[in-house]
């Protein structure tokens, strides 16, 4: 059933919105946003989509971490500070602890890979109020060690161990890095953007 | 195989003794294993192992045009395929900024809310199972069915739906879509009063699961805990209520709090959580506007600028989260899902600490795991 359905949708008309698409933004590097400075600049304030309750948490923790120097910029209207990667640990340790972000809860940690560096964005909640946060760094692929924050949350365990797994970033001070969602002897990558879809050796 | 750490029981001797529960066993939901490190009766320790039903789904995710991977979706959760697939076109239309016809909204939030019921049901009958009761899980699985049933009659399918489009619907619902579905809440609601009675206050039921695998609020919160299991242990948070999505700020349900954070708050917040559904069922049957339901997209290949959001909503198991990287092109750069199972399954080490190991199904089972998702 499911292969008719695409069969209907696959021949697509003529792409309709192809030719506007690469005037205005198709920059051959995948959307960086966060990192609100440096990047070329068309779409105007990467802060745009941020609520007024939103601007003023990044108010508040750009002070709260000011001797990290933070970067203030927006995952879509969710306040996202970015940080170097050796300090996340206690930058971390901090958005967990200082009443005035409080956020008591890791939703989700994601490790994406740009081919030349990954990117760990982590996503929190604080309950009350209850607020998102998101917290970014870099990490290169020649120097792929993050500071574990299992020691912050205890939910950042598995994630870790999952981002170990597919994408070979590794987590300094993690317990256990043992495979998670891959079996012993996995040799490669699955998560990397050069890991083939189909040409890998099978179990 | 296991990493077998050295533990020691409370005499100081080594641990000899290691139990191995599943892949295969009828108690684990699924393909999961654990390893417990057992002092006689009692669990010293735990090691769960995850990804037999590992397909590499956010891989596979990137190599498909955007409409292709609603079905990804589908079979992630594949007890709550409708959840998936809202959280999914969610993040699509956040990302594009389309808009959604108020119609296709609110049957999306019907649908939505049948499969937790039917999730919830499901969750009632293996809870039961489980603890040794049979009969529940007939009257469940009747429930099940008829909420399957009318699944079908919409979109073909009793599961793998493949039925919201980015802004919309594949087609609108049957003519006697209401009717029918009035008659199925009352059918519902009579099977989970059924299975409620027969279930929930039954005295060897309240042995097995009170006050076994307590969560503190703390600790619920450190693991990442979310859903049921989260507000079992006393604390409100609820998507659906912190930052209403879709239709939910217009519907009146309440979010039931869990006392103790045993097993058994977990067991009974869902069934409380079914006659919240079916209120929300009700109430959006009401307010269901004419309209139509197709997306305003039609049929061209889609071409998100490129950006990233990171959106949530309340699935039966809990928060899911869908972190959804563009890069302008007609695939995604990057799915990150968040699944709920996934962390509630990684307090199972936690909650089994000091356990009797004729508990280990029963919290296993409270937590309420879907393989599909934990190990996608």
């Amino acid at each position: 059933m499911a292969e008719q359905e695409e069969n209907h949708e696959a021949p697509a008309e003529p792409i309709k919105d192809a030719p506007p698409e690469p005037i205005m933004d198709a920059p051959a590097k995948p959307a960086a946003a966060g990192h609100g400075h440096a990047d070329d600049g068309p779409p105007a304030d990467p802060l745009a989509a941020l609520t007024p309750a939103g601007r003023e948490l990044l108010d508040v923790s750009l002070e709260v971490l000011k001797e990290f120097d933070p970067q203030a910029g927006a995952l879509d209207d969710i306040p996202q500070v970015s940080v170097a990667k050796q300090n996340t640990r206690q930058v971390c340790q901090l958005i967990k602890d200082d009443p005035r972000i409080a956020a008591k809860m890791l939703l989700c940690m994601s490790c994406v890979d740009y081919s030349e560096y990954f990117e760990m964005v982590y996503v929190f909640q604080s309950l009350e109020p209850e607020r998102t946060f998101a917290l970014r760094t870099n990490v290169p692929y020649s120097d792929a060690i993050v500071p574990s924050v299992t020691a912050v949350w205890r939910a950042a365990d598995w994630y870790e161990r999952e981002a170990h797994d597919l994408f070979g970033v590794s987590f300094d001070g993690h317990p256990d890095l043992s495979p998670l969602l891959l079996y012993e002897g996995f040799e490669g990558y699955p998560g990397r953007k050069e890991f083939p879809f189909n040409e890998y050796e099978e179990f | 195989m296991a990493q077998v750490s050295k533990t020691t029981n409370r005499n100081g001797e080594p641990i000899e003794m290691l139990l191995n529960m599943g892949p295969q066993h009828p108690s684990t939901h699924g393909v999961f294993r654990m390893v417990l490190w057992v002092d006689g009766e009692k669990i010293v320790d735990v090691e769960p192992h995850i990804g037999y039903l590992h397909r590499g789904s956010e891989k596979l995710c990137e190599g498909e045009q955007y409409n292709q991977v609603i079905t990804l979706f589908d079979r992630m959760d594949y007890i709550a395929n409708f959840n998936n697939e809202q959280i999914y076109c969610r993040a699509v239309e956040k990302l594009m900024g389309l808009e959604v016809s108020e119609r296709s909204e609110y049957i999306r939030v019907i649908l939505c809310e049948l499969n937790r019921i039917a999730s919830h049901m499901l969750f009632i009958a293996t809870m039961g199972l489980d603890a040794g009761a049979m009969t529940p899980s007939m009257f469940c699985f009747r429930g099940r069915e008829r909420i399957q049933g009318l699944f079908e009659a919409v979109s073909g399918a009793r599961m793998m739906h493949n039925y919201f489009r980015f802004g919309g619907l594949k087609e609108d619902v049957p003519d006697d879509f209401v009717p029918q579905v009035r008659e199925l809440l009352e059918l519902v609601k009579a099977d989970t009063d059924e299975s409620d009675k027969l279930l929930s206050f039954n005295e060897i039921f309240l042995a097995r699961l009170k006050g076994i695998a307590v969560m503190t609020a703390e600790d619920a919160i450190d693991y990442g805990l979310t859903g049921p299991c989260l507000r079992a242990s006393g604390v409100d948070y609820d998507v659906r209520k912190a930052a209403p999505y879709s239709v939910y700020d217009r519907l009146d349900f309440d979010v039931p709090i869990g006392l103790d954070g045993d097993c058994w708050d977990r067991y009974y917040l869902r069934v409380q959580e079914i006659y919240q559904s079916i209120r929300i069922v009700e109430q959006a049957l009401d307010q269901l506007p004419e309209g139509s339901v197709e997306s305003s997209l039609g049929r061209r290949l889609l071409r998100p600028p490129a950006g990233e959001v990171y959106v949530r909503a309340e699935n039966p198991r809990g928060e899911i989260g869908v972190y959804l990287i563009s890069d302008g092109s007609d695939k995604p750069y990057r799915v990150k899902v968040r699944p709920p199972s996934f962390c509630n399954l990684s307090a199972l080490k936690h909650m089994l600490k000091d356990c009797w190991i004729a508990d280990c199904v029963v919290i296993l089972g409270a937590l309420d795991i879907v393989l599909g998702e934990v190990d996608r």
